[in-house]
């Protein structure tokens, strides 16, 4: 601002400081905030998490949790989880890993990359797998591997269908081979699931890459995406920095896989909880 | 290889040059092996090779992934990296394996699944999932041999087996040791240091009780070729039999399961 103020002199260092302040006319406490990686518009939480995490503005997907995703889809305190306690050692040593688990765990509040359990999705019971981006990604260790196939395997049991929302960076490589074999134990509970003849649906979410797509996000007899969502095996930085190859618009997204025939659907945060209902019903669902 | 080699230096001996690939071994352990291609979608993909052979006088489904040995035929064969109509051809003959009641025997030997634009829009992922899907319950044998590099998904899409073998000085990881080095602590000079941390060696491979046996790589290549034919034919010659079969494949298929429902486990 170009002000005579600007040629005088302060007297003294708390009349300057306070004179460049921007006193905001209303002052709202950055936790009650959120501004929209996408369009920058600020926004109250609040109005954010009534609209799904989507923002009133442009339509951006936020991240959200696995437990905020469970309030939009499960009926109001049906949500029942299993394997609760369940968390990742440093099976094989890696270093640096304990300190990553320890800072997940303060990230996310969560014990893994991977909540289980079974809800009721508009009066219809399901087992329901949803991972946790904040969890190193997401990623899929040994014990997202033995949580998720214990859920396949308590559903075949049970004989009820498995909805899963996957969000993940793949196989989480701090566990070495015992993470990658994961994707073999889960693809192998999924067909035995299949087999008995139960409904598995899969939500992919972004970003769903490597060895999840590679196994259990690419298994549902249902594939469903949210919009713009980055779902793929290679990442596109790696297939862009290796390959020196220059990616197409819309690469890898969604709307992409939609075209290629790898999904069913793309389906908006607020209709999907709808939308399975009508599949859960579709498919025999019981009340 | 001496006692005190590094798992650096075996991923080196995995790669090196003039190490025998797959279509050595299927040359020189199987006999009137019959090449059959495609994948009936979309086209060929010459990183895989996969046909039917004799093992003895067992009949049998092979399948490899091919690195190739000179320049031209490294080219041609994607220096061994499957794109999804690989592991759909792939498939394809385990399920007339199945069909016919033949065992199948894989070679594997890949820095990984090829990742680029047409790998990944015609469902590289995807075709990886149903492989390992699939695989599990194929009511026929399958032993998998790591004969070179065990790169990830692309490894493991053709491996979800009863047995997985895996030469003395083969590899087989979650991550390459470079790829691990720069995502980790982005530095590609940390590559030993990588490798010795995701433990993809044999001995180290059999510890975590990813794979059942180690085959020793002594003396000339012939041994080995030799040496393989008989330990095949042992451990399939159980299955060659008529009466009881179903119950034996019941019992097989329990097995499989269980083998990798226990990695992990708590």
């Amino acid at each position: 601002m170009f002000t005579k103020d600007l040629f005088k002199k302060p007297k003294n260092e708390l009349e300057s400081s306070s004179k460049d302040k921007k006193a905001p006319a209303v002052c709202i406490p950055e936790e009650l905030c959120i501004s929209c990686p996408s369009c920058k518009k600020p926004h109250f939480k609040t109005d954010v998490n009534e609209s799904s995490g989507i923002c009133p503005s442009c339509g951006h997907y936020f991240k959200i949790g696995a437990r905020a995703r469970i309030d939009i889809i499960a009926d109001k305190k049906s949500f029942i989880e299993h394997d609760k306690k369940l968390t990742s050692t440093n099976i094989i040593a890696f270093p640096e890993y304990d300190d990553k688990i320890d800072k997940a765990k303060k990230e996310s509040k969560e014990s893994e990359a991977v909540i289980t359990g079974v809800c009721s999705i508009s009066g219809y019971a399901c087992a329901i797998f949803v991972m946790e981006p904040r969890f190193i990604m997401g990623s899929m260790g040994r014990i997202v591997g033995e949580k998720i196939t214990r859920l396949f395997e308590f559903a075949t049991k049970k004989g009820l269908p498995v909805v899963g929302y996957t969000v993940s960076g793949g196989a989480r490589m701090q566990e070495g081979i015992l993470s990658l074999l994961q994707m073999a134990k889960v693809s192998g509970a999924v067909k035995n699931h299949s087999d008995a003849g139960n409904l598995y649906v899969t939500v992919l979410t972004n970003p769903t890459t490597g060895g999840v797509t590679a196994s259990f996000a690419m298994l549902g007899d249902i594939i469903i995406a949210e919009p713009n969502a980055l779902i793929g095996f290679a990442g596109p930085r790696v297939i862009e920095q290796t390959m020196r190859q220059k990616l197409p618009q819309n690469f890898q997204k969604a709307e992409y896989l939609l075209e290629t025939g790898f999904i069913d659907g793309i389906v908006d945060r607020r209709e999907q909880k709808e939308y399975l209902r009508k599949v859960l019903k579709i498919h025999g669902g019981k009340v | 290889m001496a006692a005190n080699t590094t798992a650096y230096d075996k991923v080196m001996a995995a790669r090196a040059k003039g190490r025998p690939t797959a279509a050595d071994f299927i040359n020189n352990i199987f006999v009137d092996f019959t090449e059959m291609h495609g994948d009936r979608r979309f086209g060929d993909d010459s990183a895989i090779i996969s046909g039917i052979a004799l093992l003895g006088n067992i009949p049998v489904t092979v399948i490899g992934i091919e690195k190739g040995h000179d320049t031209k035929d490294k080219i041609a064969r994607n220096f061994g990296q499957a794109h999804p109509e690989g592991y759909r051809k792939a498939l394809r003959q385990m399920k007339l394996a199945e069909k016919f009641g033949r065992p199948i025997i894989t070679f594997v030997d890949t820095p990984g699944a090829y990742c680029g634009i047409d790998a990944e829009s015609r469902g590289q992922g995807q075709a990886i999932a149903e492989n390992l899907y699939e695989m599990m319950t194929l009511r026929t044998p399958v032993i998998s041999i790591f004969i070179g590099e065990g790169g990830s998904g692309g490894a493991l899409a053709l491996a979800v087996a009863d047995e997985v073998w895996i030469l003395e000085n083969a590899v087989y990881s979650v991550i390459s040791p470079e790829g691990c080095a720069s995502i980790l602590w982005k530095d590609s000079k940390k590559v030993k240091e990588a490798t010795e941390c995701l433990k993809m060696t044999a001995e180290d491979l059999i510890s975590l009780g990813a794979v059942e046996r180690i085959i020793e790589e002594k003396g000339d290549i012939s041994l080995v070729y030799k040496s393989l034919l008989k330990q095949l034919n042992d451990a399939l010659a159980p299955y060659n039999i008529t009466q009881g079969k179903e119950k034996k494949l019941e019992e097989m298929l329990k097995k499989r399961y269980k083998k990798f429902r226990k990695i992990g486990e708590l």
